[in-house]
């Protein structure tokens, strides 16, 4: 692999603590050298990038997407749902288990990551925390981590019995696996398809009450605390509701080890967007009340949320254009996060874009033990996102990279525009428009 | 200083949802949709068309083509939109899920664009999910007239239920403005939760100024039922309401749709069930309604249903007559976009 020298950019890598006009050489797969503008030593013959006027930084980490491979490759598969992480600017994404057949096995976990996939950034499987996702036998955490799993889930059917979701929690901590859970208390949710409450009411719709998800939150919390000597890593998926959020703060006052993550749906939109009865604002958790959608917000802006993540769900058009309580759950998310992120929490309510970037970088990767990833200090991988932070621009669905299209962004103007993507020191997205 | 991030939000929030496409002018979706003009106008069409002579009333949509759509069974809605299409001199041809490709797994949008390819000029639509006629209309562009969609809404009822409460407590008006039922209490009795005919009652009366007390059990009716619109309030207390009321309308419990949820049925009755005392003792003059089917002894008794102060039959009879003003509005006007 030839050498790549990012020259006349401005590197802003919050993990390392650079803020500045930087060169940057990648050699072999790994960040070789940085220096001054001009000043690199080791970079004759290397290949040259000109990124002047551009934002480079480390390459985007989502630690919440369905690539839907194995068994429903008319959605997505791993080559068409990377690509799609590429071109929004993502270098690792970690993929969630409700495949078909649900990934609770070593096998299935190493078929994922073998380069026949022909996944253009790195994918990092998470296993099935119960064989079969059914919530009744726990799965052999070390087998899994041996074969690449950084975390387990039953994502979307979460772990209910306080016994197992104990036992998940203790098994997974003595092999050092995070447990990641959809927090939704399903008895309270039976037959329901968006947030409980007067819209819901008013369209004829069962509602998905705010406490079945903080409920469920509580509930593994109170069990993390049980297991404290154990050191237990509890994050808590895309979190949507204030009280959740709550509960997370509270957890790591008492010095818990509890994560959670935020999604820009969660932090955006509103149970309004259903309007009448659009599916691409329809997901679980669903959109909720203004309150709790600003209290996202406000927990991102406060430093609670250690991630955002995009819990990126492809689904066929047909699947969409059905009866509303009849389509399936969750938008495409990975070519809109960088460009909603900046154009929000950056451009308009003034959070500074290396904290931006960090919840898209840094702390997702050192939340689930990513070494190497989310910085681009010397010796780590060469998973570089460049970008024009000044350019606007309008997101269109229809030339999505993903092979589904099922999102409620479609003509919102994003900010930041990527113009190459950079995975273990290769392009592999270019958009030099 | 730097305004708060809240402050901030006040400011710049994220965009709102979008208006929906624009519906069709024949397309009747929501009670709420109507302006009181459109009411006015379907009101007196109704009269107009059920007292016109036969032989030119179905000359007015001679040969249209009409397609009634039903994926759930019914009597009185599927009859009258029926007899009243062919009263214009439309031909109608009925699709039900019982006897169709609906039951091989032929999705709404395929079943609605077939019907279009066939013909079909619109299509009158009752579905078990809330939101399939906005669906429907927008994968085929045809007006779409809801029949009942799931638990949401059922806009023919309101309006037919409008036409029996003004024959008796306004007679002779069809011209309706924000004041026509100004002093009017109707109470809708029952299982709200689950009805359709409530939510379009409630989408419709306190626009002409009626007030709608809505009474039930918890279970059956939600708090958040009393923040649906103005002029919309709880009472749980039965004769309380009843005592106020110059319209109860009464409700079927929806079994079908109570998805696990259980009921003490003789405690319901004992709170809910309006018997010939109780109406005596404290509604002696209220129209009593029921939009049908009614179960005899459970939430009305058969003494009341047949009763004197019942308008229910005249219902009924009203639903064709709204029906025809509908489905000639659907066809004749604006067209399609």
């Amino acid at each position: 692999m030839t050498a790549l020298a990012i020259k006349g950019g401005h590197l802003l890598d919050p993990a390392a603590g650079v803020d500045g006009l930087k060169d940057i050489l990648l050699n072999d797969g790994h960040v070789a050298e940085i220096a001054g503008p001009g000043k690199l030593k080791h970079a004759n013959g290397a290949e040259v990038l000109d990124a002047t006027g551009l934002t480079v930084a480390p390459g985007l980490v989502d630690i919440h997407v369905h690539l839907r491979e194995p068994g429903q490759g008319y959605k997505e598969t791993i080559a068409s749902g990377t690509a799609a992480a590429a071109a929004g600017g993502f270098t690792s994404v970690a993929a969630m288990p409700n495949t078909r057949p649900v990934n609770d096995s070593p096998e299935i976990t190493s078929w994922m990551q073998a380069p026949e996939r022909g996944a253009s950034v790195r994918v990092f499987p998470i296993g099935a925390a119960t064989r079969g996702s059914k919530g009744e036998v726990i799965n052999d955490y070390a087998a899994l981590k041996a074969a690449g799993a950084v975390a387990v889930t039953d994502d979307g059917s979460p772990i209910l019995k306080d016994n197992i979701m104990r036992e998940t929690l203790a098994a997974a901590a003595r092999v050092g696996l995070s447990v990641i859970q959809h927090a939704e208390d399903t008895r309270l949710t039976q037959g329901a398809s968006m947030n409980a409450g007067p819209t819901a009411f008013r369209l004829g719709l069962r509602g998905m009450p705010p406490e079945a998800e903080y409920g469920l939150v509580e509930r593994d919390i109170r069990l993390v605390s049980e297991l404290r000597d154990a050191r237990a890593h509890l994050h808590v998926a895309h979190t949507s509701t204030g009280a959740a959020v709550a509960a997370v703060r509270q957890a790591r006052r008492n010095g818990l080890h509890v994560t959670c993550e935020v999604t820009p749906h969660h932090f955006l939109l509103t149970e309004e967007h259903v309007g009448m009865y659009d599916t691409h604002a329809k997901m679980n958790p669903p959109l909720r009340a203004a309150a709790d959608r600003d209290a996202m917000i406000e927990a991102i802006l406060d430093g609670v949320v250690d991630a955002i993540a995009t819990d990126h769900a492809p689904h066929a058009v047909h699947e969409k254009e059905v009866e509303f309580e009849n389509a399936p759950n969750g938008i495409t998310g990975l070519e809109t996060a960088l460009g909603l992120s900046l154009r929000w929490l950056n451009k308009e309510w003034k959070m500074p874009m290396g904290r931006v970037l960090s919840l898209l970088s840094a702390q997702p990767a050192a939340l689930l033990g990513l070494k190497g990833r989310g910085t681009l200090a010397v010796g780590s991988f060469a998973d570089v996102v460049i970008f024009d932070p000044k350019a606007e621009w309008t997101y269109r669905a229809r030339e999505t990279k993903s092979k589904s299209r099922n999102t409620p962004f479609d003509g919102w103007t994003m900010q930041g525009r990527v113009r190459w993507t950079i995975s273990e020191g290769r392009v592999v997205y270019t958009n030099s428009a | 200083m730097n305004p708060t991030p809240a402050a901030r939000r006040a400011i710049h929030p994220p965009p709102g949802p979008t208006s929906p496409f624009p519906y069709l002018a024949g397309s009747l979706l929501s009670a709420g949709d109507l302006t009181l003009a459109e009411i006015s106008h379907i009101l007196s069409r109704a009269t107009f068309l059920e007292s016109e002579d036969p032989l030119k009333r179905d000359r007015i949509l001679s040969k249209r083509k009409i397609a009634l759509l039903f994926y759930e069974s019914s009597t009185r809605t599927r009859t009258s939109f029926e007899l009243a299409a062919k009263a214009l001199g439309a031909d109608t041809t009925l699709v039900s899920s019982l006897s169709s490709s609906i039951e091989k797994g032929e999705s709404l949008k395929d079943t609605g664009l077939t019907l279009r390819a066939l013909g079909a000029e619109a299509i009158i639509l009752r579905h078990n999910s809330s939101g399939a006629p906005w669906l429907l209309e927008a994968e085929t562009r045809l007006p779409v007239v809801n029949a009942g969609d799931g638990m949401h809404e059922h806009p023919t009822q309101a309006l037919l239920d409008l036409r029996t409460m003004l024959t008796h407590l306004r007679p002779g008006v069809t011209e309706v403005d924000a004041e026509t039922m100004a002093g009017v209490t109707v109470t809708v009795v029952g299982d709200i939760m689950h009805s359709r005919v409530a939510r379009s009652n409630m989408m419709l009366l306190p626009r002409l100024g009626a007030r709608v007390i809505l009474c039930g059990p918890k279970e059956l009716l939600p708090e958040v039922a009393g923040q649906a619109g103005p002029g919309i309030s709880i009472e749980r207390d039965f004769d309380a309401a009843l005592h106020q009321s110059d319209v109860v309308m009464m409700l079927r419990i929806q079994g079908e749709r109570l998805a696990g949820l259980q009921l003490d049925l003789e405690q319901y009755k004992a709170n809910y069930q309006l018997t010939g005392p109780r109406l005596a003792a404290h509604a002696p003059k209220a129209m009593v309604m029921h939009p049908g089917p009614i179960i005899r002894g459970m939430e009305v008794t058969a003494g009341v249903a047949d009763g004197v102060q019942s308008v229910i039959l005249e219902q009924v009879k009203n639903g064709v007559a709204i029906r025809m003003a509908v489905v000639e509005r659907a066809l004749t006007t604006g067209g399609a976009a």
